[in-house]
């Protein structure tokens, strides 16, 4: 669930306002700091934090938990913008981010394969 | 409801904002129609699509014959190789044109990979296409009824802007309903807006719906959060006191999630990766960032140490049935309203299965891309007239009897349970149908009879349970119709299945629910109320 807006360093843009899907964030007067106005909305999908220009958003994993750690730690965490940089969400289009997504469906089949000679193996033990 | 202050004009209105109504306002626009996006969330982040990664049905012409070969094997006699071979045209033509927008990666031997995306990089590929199209988008803009003419033809919407909390009305030559599937709020990631809508307005229009008793599919998950689910297809599953448990795998579908439901019932079920395939570690931050953000901001290595598991229901999301289709322009039999992506049945292509990930996704494209060119041609003939329009929406909206404060929250906690319960879902028979139907006709009623809000979330949210009352009773009687097991409508008291029940069945009916065998062919289809 949302969890932490970086006051000092929203600019106010308002793109978390307009690009989440659930319409958790109002907006917060001229030149203002949003506000989460309506959390119980929040759906997890960390996607204002690929909208953030400033990386001024952080979603705490669990579905259910709108707590933040202090700003230190969180900042010491390098968890504050990783999801933006993992995605490659800034970087020209022609930049590779997506250079090993072909693996995903050979990657998931494998996953299956492995389970189910698990099983047999199990199975066969019992 | 009050004078609409915001009144706008259109030859097509599309009522979404996800794969389906971006590709269905796209072939629209092209068609050289005006059109209107809106949606109750904001188009490029809205939806499934958008959390997800969506590999496509994308084959070459040479491989077609057999592609369709061996989906019709699997849907169990009630898909069509015709609107196959029209989705594979369509996703194979169309797909690879959001290059321009879309950081398609390689394909491993010099060329583009581009059969799978990653769902927040298309998604915003497909918004900034709609917008360089002309494309009216109005995000945070749900629509709450449609309008009809004297004739029963569909002549637009209705709804409110989240932001303002101002009313709108659209008049539009044609409308096309691509609001996605329902969830039914499981917390599934990326289906919050999810909750049948399209569904309760269609209904409310004299549309059918066809293929609901496919309604259920699961996604295995953290207990604290849905994710994606690529780390956990090779997990081994153990409870608390470190005991592991023999759970099938995915290749036995429904015994596979009813033997993690059946332990899930009993207690928490801890999830150990580490097995999982020797190459996956090391990019599945590339693959899926989201997934591993939800195991790193809690301290967890997910491929060491065992965490709990949850199943999400996916509802008819990855499940197969909508609206029913009427003719082969998506069209849904009532004039003027089309049906696009998981908001119409998927059974055409996906038949009694799921149509997993692939097959999904193609079909979300072609039937937007069949349902936008459709549309622009009705709708140019039509236009957005000013004339008389009745306002079509009744429970949430208009209470048949005296109207008072109703709790969202616990209604929608009776509709997911009678859907998703693992006690209902995995081992559907009459007598637990019966009851669930006993328990959604009393939400139904509960929202109908009385449902009334004034603010404006209040109002989304009273129609979005009203939409989700209505869906789960239209699951629920298909499921107690079908009286045998096809495909994902699995009944523990009828296992087998049943050669003289190889036909689609309509459902229908806002306050008395009915179904019916489909007539084999689609056309004709005549609007029973």
């Amino acid at each position: 669930m949302i969890a932490a807006l970086l006051a000092e360093r929203c600019t106010g843009c308002n793109a978390c306002v307009e690009q989440c899907p659930t319409r958790v964030f109002e907006p917060g007067g001229p030149g203002g700091v949003p506000v989460i106005a309506a959390p119980d909305a929040c759906q997890t999908c960390y996607l204002c934090e690929l909208a953030c220009p400033v990386d001024a958003l952080w979603v705490n994993p669990d579905a259910h938990d709108a707590t933040a750690p202090p700003l230190a730690d969180l900042l010491a965490s390098g968890q504050v913008g990783r999801v933006k940089r993992d995605h490659g969400w800034d970087a020209p289009l022609d930049a590779g981010q997506l250079d090993a997504y072909r693996l995903l469906g050979p990657l998931l089949g494998e996953g299956v394969e492995i389970a189910d000679r698990h099983y047999h193996r199990l199975i066969a033990a019992r | 409801m009050s004078t609409a202050p915001l009144t706008l004009r259109a030859d097509v209105l599309v009522i979404g904002g996800g794969m389906a109504a971006a590709w269905a306002a796209l072939a629209a626009a092209e068609a050289g129609a005006a059109v209107i996006v809106v949606d109750k969330g904001a188009m490029g982040t809205s939806g499934v699509t958008a959390t997800g990664g969506p590999g496509h049905w994308f084959v070459p012409p040479e491989g077609r014959a057999a592609a369709l070969e061996r989906q019709v094997a699997r849907t169990q006699g009630l898909a069509e190789a015709a609107w196959m071979e029209r989705v594979m045209d369509l996703t194979w033509r169309h797909l690879p044109t959001i290059a321009p927008w879309y950081p398609f990666g390689s394909d491993g031997q010099g060329g583009r990979y581009i059969q799978g995306v990653r769902g927040p990089e298309y998604m915003r590929a497909l918004r900034r296409m709609c917008v360089g199209a002309g494309i009216a988008v109005l995000d945070h803009h749900p629509a709450l009824e449609l309008l009809a003419d004297g004739d029963g033809a569909v002549v637009g919407a209705r709804g409110l802007a989240l932001g303002s909390g101002e009313d709108w009305e659209i008049r539009a030559g044609a409308t096309i309903l691509a609001t996605g599937g329902c969830a039914f709020r499981s917390g599934l990631i990326g289906s919050h807006t999810q909750t049948g809508d399209g569904l309760l307005m269609a209904a409310e229009a004299g549309a059918l719906l066809s293929g609901m008793e496919f309604s259920i599919s699961w996604s295995l998950s953290p207990a604290w959060a849905s994710t994606r689910t690529l780390p956990f297809t090779a997990a081994r599953f153990f409870r608390e006191d470190g005991s592991e448990l023999a759970i099938p795998s995915l290749k036995a579908g429904h015994a596979h999630y009813q033997a993690l439901g059946a332990a899930l019932l009993q207690g928490t079920v801890l999830a150990d990766l580490s097995a999982a395939p020797a190459g996956l570690p090391a990019v599945l931050r590339q693959i899926q960032p989201l997934t591993v953000a939800a195991f790193e901001r809690r301290g967890i290595d997910l491929f060491r140490q065992r965490f709990p598991v949850r199943l999400f229901g996916e509802g008819t999301i990855r499940g197969t049935g909508g609206i029913a289709l009427a003719d082969a322009d998506c069209g849904t039999g009532v004039p003027g309203l089309y049906a696009a992506g998981d908001a119409a049945t998927r059974e055409l292509v996906a038949g009694a299965i799921s149509g997993g990930g692939a097959v999904n996704s193609a079909w979300a494209l072609a039937s937007g891309r069949i349902a936008g060119a459709a549309a622009a041609h009705y709708g140019a003939a039509k236009g957005g007239r000013a004339g008389p329009a009745r306002a079509l929406g009744k429970a949430g909206l208009r209470p048949r009897g005296s109207a008072r404060p109703v709790a969202t929250a616990p209604l929608q906690q009776t509709i997911e349970h009678a859907i998703h319960g693992l006690d209902r879902a995995l081992w559907r028979r009459a007598s637990t149908l019966a009851a669930s139907l006993h328990e959604l006709d009393e939400a139904w009623r509960a929202v109908a009879d009385h449902g009334l809000a004034a603010d404006p979330r209040g109002r989304v949210e009273l129609r979005a349970t009203a939409a989700m009352a209505a869906t789960a009773r239209w699951c629920t009687a298909a499921a107690a119709e079908r009286r045998e097991t096809r495909g994902i409508a699995v009944r523990t008291d009828l296992p087998a299945t049943d050669p003289a029940q190889a036909r689609r069945l309509l459902v229908g009916g806002l306050d008395k629910v009915w179904t019916r065998p489909a007539a084999p062919a689609l056309r004709g289809l005549e609007a029973v109320l």
